[in-house]
């Protein structure tokens, strides 16, 4: 079979099975304490296991590193995924569409809400420097972006996408304690909603390295990124949902 | 010093950088003498020994100084106003006269004559008595480490606790000291920096850290001394003085004896977007207090290279401490207290990266050689992929050892997955651990020759970095922040945070702090 559906995971033989892990119990090191390691590798679905490293941390605690197999596996067809549902673009195809279909420029207004002051996603992906190669939504000729940057109040964020005509809304979100990213963007959709008409409001897009991409109805917004996002992936899909010549209903 | 020749720098030029970064700032430094703050006010009343917090939880220092605000304004500095009120009506103290001033039942006035003379004398023995305080811990600090003794090695090993939860910091703060830390920073809540007053009391919930408030500082302390005693070695402990409460942050920090404190000229204008002129008033005076409690002072020019690229915006972080270097000068910090910072963030992918991480850091070494340097763990570039990010951080430790760097903060190979684990923590101090023990000495037999690339590029460095100073000297440090000279941000002078918070002084300005500080009192 060259493309099995059903699958385990791969050490240095199809089908072995083998995993690495690393885990931390609050233990002394000793005899006792490798077993309970072995024991919680087996419960965690390892046969054979083998604890390869101990090592104690301070008086009572002792960190592991555990290899075994894994019992479990995997179906293919039963995962779910949110799959990119819209082509990648170039910089110079996204322009051309958004100047064909959209007839003028497209208006992106990207924040960090809440107390979150972590920029990094937010400039990664707006800033002209860009990531990973890619220059950031600031050098599309067709886009013009408003990045009002750290801790910015919702309804500051509401203010300026009205003021600025915003046609999508980007929020990044990077502090998860106390789920935090998830308080804040059910937050913000719930302003843009009270804001804004269902067929005027801006298009909304969080993003950050915790987001769950399957979540997007349940926090009220049209797409959630996670990580590895790039500047490209995100003014592609810009162009999809909003200057691609067959017009979709969003949200 | 033998290694001041070791990149072969033209002396000329180093002095050239200098007097530009004195040329760029003196316009700011005349800005900040001529202006007073809410904050550097409330820090005042602080050091006048006013503490505490109303029912609401807003602090009786704010609630004085708002009270203050509202009937003469804050231009002839609150002192003489409050001091005033104090003796005339017979107040028994300022805690008794916040209250009362809380309730609408005072009403102030700035003193003039025979009263002026008397409200300064009482002010300044108030303020007096509070700075004596600060004096205290420094005798303290400095009789601890003579008694405990310093960490035994250099760098010194710089490592973060973040909780929310002072009660679970300290143990953890304990278990990194006994595990090797030499410094203790404890991260504050993700926020503070935008509070326009300091919270009050031992705190236990934060958002990706702990609130700064003078409680915690005490408490924290208290147990790091019992674990520096148990281990034999000092250990420091580190917070930030930054955001709308630089002023009175340093105060606190100053009367509860903590020994570094972030405090960064620009890093509130850029990052969190408070005005440029509130940051730089607040800013001198914090750094001024700093200087008297001995404090090292922890600079932020790590953060310029995680929003800019680290190769192409190198030379901003030489003028950022070059600045750094004389706004603290002029506020009377000496070099030994100087952790100007720099950071291991230039993106792996790069051909000769390391290389270029050695130039930079060299340059660094070698422009400020009496400074303790801050070296700053990779960051932007940790992917997820946590056996990458130890190799990374290995290369980061590396680059310490053989350029000599005062505190390094340790790196995280769960950066950017997960606020630290024990075992993250454990495995990133044998990283450091192997690096200080296999090359600790290294820097003794680093010599790059000076037509070697490192030394060529540190040239260049410092070549853009000159260039940049001559063009922020054209065009005034707070044009080139507004138009985003620094850290890509754009931050121009009337906008951002807490300006609403800033007023001229009026002719007879008077702070006993200030007139202390500055060896006039």
């Amino acid at each position: 079979m060259s493309n099995p559906r059903i699958v385990r995971p791969y050490g240095d033989t199809t089908g072995d099975g083998m995993v690495q892990v690393s885990f931390t119990l609050p233990v002394a090191h000793d005899k006792r304490a490798e077993g309970a390691a072995a024991q919680l590798a087996s419960k965690m679905g390892l046969d054979p296991v083998m604890v390869v490293h101990a090592k104690q941390i301070g008086t009572s605690h002792t960190f592991f590193v555990v290899y075994g197999a894994a019992k479990h596996l995997v179906n293919l067809d039963e995962v779910q995924v949110v799959e990119r549902d819209y082509p990648l673009l170039t910089s110079k195809e996204v322009n051309d569409a958004v100047k064909e279909n959209l007839g003028r420029k497209l208006v992106v207004v990207g924040a960090c809400i809440g107390t979150d002051a972590h920029t990094v996603g937010i400039d990664a992906i707006c800033n002209i420097k860009g990531f990973a190669g890619e220059k950031g939504l600031e050098y599309y000729r067709e886009l013009r972006v408003v990045n009002l940057g750290a801790q910015v109040p919702v309804p500051d964020l509401v203010n300026r996408a009205v003021d600025e005509g915003a046609d999508a809304v980007l929020v990044s979100q990077v502090v998860t304690q106390r789920d935090a990213h998830l308080h804040n963007t059910r937050e913000m959709s719930a302003a843009f909603r009270e804001a804004f008409g269902p067929q005027d409001r801006p298009l909304l897009i969080v993003g950050g390295p915790r987001f769950d991409e399957m979540m997007a109805g349940e926090l009220g917004v049209d797409r959630i990124f996670s990580r590895g996002t790039t500047p490209g992936d995100v003014a592609s899909y810009l162009v999809h949902a909003l200057a691609s010549d067959v017009k979709e209903p969003v949200g | 010093m033998a290694h001041q020749t070791r990149l072969h720098l033209d002396g000329e030029l180093v002095a050239r950088a200098r007097r530009l970064a004195v040329r760029a700032g003196q316009p700011v430094v005349d800005l900040a003498r001529s202006r007073t703050t809410v904050s550097v006010e409330r820090a005042t009343l602080r050091l006048a020994g006013l503490a505490g917090a109303d029912p609401d939880g807003i602090p009786w220092v704010n609630r004085l100084v708002d009270a203050v605000r509202g009937d003469v304004g804050i231009g002839h500095g609150v002192s003489l106003p409050v001091f005033h009120a104090l003796a005339a009506d017979g107040h028994s103290d300022l805690l008794a006269l916040a209250q009362k001033a809380a309730s609408g039942a005072v009403r102030f006035e700035v003193p003039a004559g025979a009263a002026a003379v008397r409200a300064r004398e009482l002010a300044s023995a108030s303020v007096g008595a509070g700075i004596a305080a600060v004096d205290a811990r420094r005798v303290e600090r400095d009789g601890l480490v003579a008694e405990i003794g310093d960490p035994p090695q250099r760098p010194w090993i710089y490592l973060i606790v973040a909780t929310g939860d002072i009660y679970e910091d300290i143990p953890q703060a304990q278990a990194a000291a006994r595990a090797g830390a030499d410094v203790i920073a404890v991260i504050r809540s993700t926020g503070q920096s935008l509070l326009d007053y300091v919270p009050e009391g031992a705190t236990r919930e934060g958002f990706a850290g702990t609130y700064a408030t003078g409680e915690n500082f005490r408490l924290m302390r208290a147990a790091l001394d019992e674990t520096s005693v148990e281990l034999g070695r000092y250990i420091r402990l580190t917070n930030y003085a930054s955001g709308l409460c630089m002023p009175e942050i340093a105060a606190l920090a100053g009367l509860n004896r903590l020994d570094m404190m972030l405090n960064d000229s620009m890093y509130g204008i850029l990052f969190r977007d408070i005005n440029p002129i509130r940051t730089f008033v607040d800013q001198r005076f914090s750094r001024q207090i700093h200087s008297r409690a001995g404090i090292i002072i922890n600079t932020g020019e790590d953060n310029y290279l995680t929003t800019a690229d680290a190769v192409e915006a190198a030379h901003t972080v030489t003028v950022s401490q070059l600045l750094n270097e004389f706004f603290a000068h002029e506020a009377g910090l000496p070099d030994e207290l100087l952790g100007l910072g720099h950071a291991f963030e230039i993106n792996p992918e790069v051909p000769d990266s390391f290389r270029l991480e050695l130039a930079h850091a060299l340059l660094a070494r070698e422009l400020f050689p009496d400074a303790p340097l801050k070296w700053m763990p990779p960051t932007k570039h940790m992917t997820g992929d946590v056996f990458r990010g130890y190799l990374l951080d290995g290369f980061f430790n590396l680059v310490g050892a053989m350029t000599g760097q005062g505190i390094l903060l340790v790196g995280m190979m769960t950066e950017a997955v997960v606020t630290p684990w024990l075992s993250d923590r454990d495995l990133a101090l044998q990283n450091v651990r192997y690096v200080m023990n296999a090359c600790g000495g290294l820097t003794e037999d680093f010599h790059p020759p000076a037509d070697g690339f490192i030394a060529t590029r540190a040239r260049v460095v410092l070549g853009e970095a000159i260039e940049l100073l001559e063009r922020i000297c054209d065009d005034g440090l707070l044009n080139a922040i507004g138009v985003g000279t620094f850290g890509i941000m754009k931050r121009p002078a009337d906008g951002g945070r807490g300006l609403d918070g800033v007023e001229e002084h009026q002719d007879g300005y008077f702070n006993p702090a200030t007139e202390i500080l500055e060896g006039r009192a």
